[in-house]
């Protein structure tokens, strides 16, 4: 119940302090609509039909890019953490691309996979990977060595050792690289749908409703997508929980 | 000729052979030829100050660890062709806490690939000869400290081992859950004749449980005494202030304190 409660209370201040701000005229009404106009002008643009529209295409994009974000960087980084003399030796260059702003890499893919659709998945899916790959091989790099050597003991060879324990060991540290993998999806794409020749999609949303100055919508479309980053993070926090019941004990 | 007489008669006998055995860290020797045979069902206790090189020398027995020269033979085969069970000192690192007490059990049962019935008649038999009293479905994080060390020795026995290494198994636990889970031990391990090396730096533990006491200097690593341990089985707590019992660990304690100080 408390738990619950917190975070209500914490949003309701937030909405007093904004409402409080727009009686108090702090800024242009057309900056800074009141909260009552945003709710309306965004239930209203749900109501006509294509922010759910575009609200479903940043979410498929997302989704995309982050399985196959999870279906290469989690393997690959199991197979790196298990030879970790071959990890160090790439470590370099994953911590450097990883450590590159995406959207920094947006002409590169431009050329690679053209202005479409491919383009904004695949930048998004580029920047997941190198998280959730770093993070599996570390989660293996750390691995307990007493439990690798129970299973080798236990007449476990090579590639069952990799699968019966090492990602097992790894499994916190994975469900942290998908957490963290799929949040960065979301920023990516979602600043590919405003810069790379979009149609729909929140992003595109977010820049059309500035450019019409719907500041109203605009705001409800800032928030959509902290929403929607906030319901992915939130999934993979009780994933962990569920899954990872050993954590800590 | 001599050699070939000696090694004949080893396999005949022995369990364990190990030959010129050597190994250095970083240059620095922890064995430089160092012999040892084990005879079938016994129990081998080895006890030595810290840093002797007692778990070097079982996780080089065992496999996990490349030797550098020398042999470790068991009747003539090696260790991958021998069946060998483990207790790893620290349960918590060594248990897969993802899986139940009763699927950590199982687990090396399966990697030899023996049909289900076998396996669930092997897991019944443990857990009698044992007499678990708690759920073995829990998962070992639910369990005590001894509760999981007993589950870590079924998991090394499930396999029926030719041999069998513990590694300070009862070092984490309480007085009392050690010299319950020493009791059920020797029980399993005299009625099923399992040729056993234990590490110990408990010397009243080393002896309360073995045929046969090793006594280990300071590196590099030589053997200080080898004591038999002619005591009658089974071994209880009364063992432990018998005047045999305590003539024995006096000579051993004059040993180990002459070892230590180097004058062996
Ligand atoms: N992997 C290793 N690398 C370097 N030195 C090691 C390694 N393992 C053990 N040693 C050293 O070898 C010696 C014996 O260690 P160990 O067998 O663990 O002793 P103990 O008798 O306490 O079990 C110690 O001095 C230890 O520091
Ligand atoms: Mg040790």
């Amino acid at each position: 119940m408390r738990a619950f409660l917190h975070p209500v209370l914490g949003a309701a201040g937030f909405v007093a302090v904004w409402w409080l701000a727009t009686w108090l005229r702090v800024a242009d009404p057309v900056l800074l609509p009141s909260p009552v106009d945003t709710w309306r002008d965004t239930v209203a643009e749900f109501a006509r039909g294509p922010l759910w529209n575009d609200l479903l295409r940043t979410v498929w994009r997302t989704v995309q890019a982050f399985a196959i974000a999870t279906a290469i960087g989690v393997p690959l980084g199991l197979a790196l953490g298990a030879r970790e003399r071959v990890y160090r030796a790439v470590e370099f260059v994953v911590d450097f691309f990883r450590s590159t702003p995406a959207s920094a890499l947006f002409p590169l893919f431009l050329i690679l996979f053209g202005v479409g659709e491919g383009t904004k998945v695949a930048v998004a899916a580029f920047g997941a990977t190198l998280v959730i790959l770093f993070n599996a091989a570390y989660g293996v790099i750390n691995a307990r060595r007493t439990r690798v050597l129970a299973a080798r003991v236990m007449g476990a060879g090579e590639a069952r050792i990799v699968w019966d324990v090492l990602l097992w060991e790894a499994m916190p540290q994975i469900l942290v690289g998908m957490r963290q993998g799929v949040s960065l999806a979301l920023v990516i794409v979602v600043v590919a749908e405003m810069f790379i020749g979009s149609t729909d999609g929140l992003g595109q949303r977010v820049i059309v409703a500035q450019a019409l100055f719907e500041s109203g919508l605009m705001y409800g479309v800032i928030f959509l997508t902290g929403a929607l980053g906030y319901a992915f993070n939130l999934l993979f926090l009780v994933a962990e929980k569920r899954l990872v019941r050993w954590g800590g004990k | 000729m001599d050699d070939g007489v000696r090694s004949e008669a080893a396999t005949g006998e022995s369990a364990i052979t190990v030959r010129g055995l050597r190994k250095s860290f970083g240059g620095l020797p922890v064995y430089s030829g160092f012999d040892l045979d084990v005879r079938r069902g016994d129990i081998l206790a080895i006890f030595g100050p810290n840093g002797c090189g007692k778990s070097t020398f079982i996780n080089m027995a065992a496999g996990l660890m490349p030797i550098d020269g020398g042999s470790i033979l068991y009747g003539g085969r090696t260790v991958r062709q021998t069946r060998i069970g483990y207790v790893f000192q620290n349960y918590r690192e060594a248990l897969f806490p993802w899986l139940r007490a009763e699927e950590n059990i199982r687990y090396p049962l399966r990697r030899l690939g023996l049909p289900r019935r076998e396996i669930d008649r092997r897991l019944q038999q443990l857990a009698t000869d044992f007499q678990v009293r708690f759920d073995l479905r829990r998962y070992p994080y639910e369990l005590s400290g001894g509760q999981q060390q007993l589950v870590s020795v079924m998991r090394a026995l499930a396999v029926e081992p030719e041999v069998l290494f513990l590694d300070e198994p009862f070092s984490a636990l309480d007085y009392e859950t050690t010299l319950d889970l020493r009791a059920l031990l020797q029980d399993v391990l005299k009625r099923l004749r399992v040729t056993t090396i234990l590490v110990s730096h408990d010397l009243e533990e080393s002896i309360a449980l073995s045929d046969r006491l090793l006594m280990l200097t300071r590196r590099p690593t030589a053997v200080a005494d080898d004591v038999a341990v002619d005591l009658p089985w089974p071994r209880t707590s009364h063992t432990l202030s018998e005047p045999s019992f305590v003539a024995l660990k006096r000579r051993c304690l004059d040993v180990f304190e002459a070892a230590v100080a180097g004058r062996v």
